[in-house]
């Protein structure tokens, strides 16, 4: 089973500790689920999951990668050459903002193929019919039309659709999504979990989910890890973390939402104990 | 009674070069009466924003009125507003441009504070509504993080001392673990100085907790308006039971939301 295992990672940016010795399996077809107040280092461990901690830090510790034949190497121990080679093909990720990820000037269609035609060494054609077959897999609509689109022409969900199709173009073994629906309607947000749920399991994904929002965490993440200050204070089943929490602050963290379930929305709670 | 907010049969719209004019608030009809917490929620386009900039006079009306003690609040230009409608104020979405960069917290309270006149609080006093320090009044906004600057916006607001507060998506950039922390901060601070608010957000399960009514609004429209708690266990409007069920539960059960 291919995935990641975090062992003791720790991150340094001048005299600060953001990350101080984390500890995490974030095994193939399971959501692994970040969770925690910002600052609490949830968006630094993805970052350095894919190499992209800010300039200056400094890391220690063993991100181990499991790809299958490939290897199982320790990500933190990769030349910056052979991280390339990893990351957008093997490792990708997710943004908050997808008006911000994607590039204004440059159709779906290059965005959608550019770093396939690098990674997978495909032809244009080859590489157009791709681009076609993701749109399709993320139920962007009109496929045919919306690679020769630019970002500006699409709302912001069908958007982080196509930042998602971006992802997973190189058939990735793990996915980064930081905050993915934090800037999209509830009901646009429902369309993306959804797919991101359904994704993980097609694809075999280790995903790691950066949320604040434990609704969303309770919606599609199959494992729930709660930080503070840089550290994992609870790691657990989602059940467990959210139902039966045991640390103090990830008690406090729950109670601090305005979580009683709408009746709109499915099975009441009685039903569901 | 009668309401402190009329707003009547109130039409906003847009000219786009080109293009059909938008109408982005079409014939909303509310009231809000004296001490009391109105919830106006909607999905980002359905111009709940855009009628909480017409309320304040930024947005001049195509049609129907809104009116304030009786008075119609009219279009805000470049003379100084009429001091009685300055009795209206305003939290924005993004406390980092809401506050100049430039100024001290205190000036900038005092500016606000200015137009309260003899009913105006105490700076002190203000900011520990809000749950900060004193010393704060000497610092400058980039000290803050977000959510200790939405605390500051609205303890400015509340300086002039509003009769009406209107908060819009006043909590949308913040972390949740503080976003229903700061809407009921909003909520305690302008009863407890006999404010009504218009609390505007996207956000129904936040909503829920600090208002007496729920309006909702889609497409430029009022689809639903009720009691909170009729609202939200018993929907009338088909879009206001899509929205319900959008909502993630916090429930552990992974069970995913409905798709519009």
């Amino acid at each position: 089973m291919s995935g990641l295992r975090i062992e003791d990672l720790r991150l340094t940016i001048g005299r600060s500790e953001v990350l101080k010795g984390i500890s995490l399996d974030a095994p193939g077809g399971v959501i692994t689920g970040l969770a925690g107040e910002s600052g609490s280092g949830k968006t630094m461990t993805g970052l350095a999951v894919i190499g992209l901690q800010p300039a200056g830090s400094r890391v220690s510790g063993t991100i181990a990668f499991d790809d299958g034949d490939a290897g199982v190497p320790n990500l933190l121990d990769l030349s910056p050459r052979a991280m390339n080679r990893l990351r957008g093909r093997r490792i990708a990720m997710v943004f908050q903002d997808p008006t911000a990820s994607l590039q204004p000037m440059l159709s779906i269609g290059t965005q959608l193929t550019d770093h396939v035609r690098h990674h997978l060494h495909l032809d244009k054609r080859a590489a157009a019919a791709r681009a076609i077959e993701l749109l399709e897999r993320v139920r962007v609509p009109d496929p045919e039309n919306a690679v020769r689109r630019y970002p500006h022409q699409f709302s912001g969900g069908q958007l982080q659709r196509i930042a998602i199709a971006i992802a997973i173009a190189c058939d990735p073994a793990v996915l980064i999504a930081d905050e993915p629906t934090t800037a999209l309607d509830v009901t646009v947000q429902a369309g993306i979990l959804r797919l991101l749920r359904e994704l993980t399991d097609d694809l075999g994904l280790a995903v790691l989910l950066v949320t604040h929002d434990l609704g969303v965490m309770s919606a599609v993440a199959d494992t729930v890890a709660v930080m503070r200050f840089g550290e994992v204070v609870e790691h657990g089943s989602r059940y467990q973390v959210i139902r039966e929490p045991r640390t103090e602050y990830a008690k406090e963290l729950i109670a601090a939402l305005p979580h009683t379930p709408a009746p709109g929305a499915g099975v009441d709670d009685e039903e569901a104990r | 009674m009668t309401a402190r907010l009329e707003i009547d049969e109130a039409t906003v719209t847009y000219r786009q070069p080109g293009r059909r004019s938008l109408t982005a608030v079409d014939h909303v009809s509310l009231s809000l009466e004296a001490g009391e917490v109105l919830g106006l929620v909607g999905e980002s386009g359905c111009g709940k924003s855009t009628l909480a900039r017409a309320v304040c006079g930024l947005e001049p009306l195509a049609s129907g009125t809104i009116r304030f003690d009786g008075e119609p609040v009219g279009k805000l230009g470049l003379r100084p507003r009429e001091s009685r409608q300055r009795r209206i104020q305003m939290v924005f979405q993004n406390p980092y441009a809401s506050l100049n960069p430039r100024r001290r917290i205190g000036a900038q309270i005092e500016d606000a504070r200015a137009v309260a006149g003899r009913d105006a609080a105490p700076v002190e006093r203000l900011l520990e509504q809000v749950g900060l320090e004193p010393a704060v009044a000497r610092r400058y906004p980039y000290e803050f993080s977000g959510g200790q600057r939405q605390r500051i916006a609205i303890a400015r607001a509340m300086a002039a001392a509003p009769e009406v507060l209107i908060g819009d998506e006043p909590i949308a950039s913040l972390d949740a673990s503080l976003q229903a922390r700061i809407a009921s901060l909003m909520r305690d601070v302008a009863l407890e100085q006999g404010a009504s608010l218009l609390f505007i957000s996207h956000d129904l399960s936040v909503v829920r907790v600090i208002a007496d009514r729920i309006a909702v609004m889609q497409a430029g429209r009022i689809v639903e308006e009720g009691p909170t708690d009729r609202v939200w266990s018993d929907p009338r409007h088909p879009y206001t039971r899509r929205l319900l069920a959008a909502i993630p539960i916090a429930d552990g059960l992974g069970r995913l939301p409905a798709e519009a």
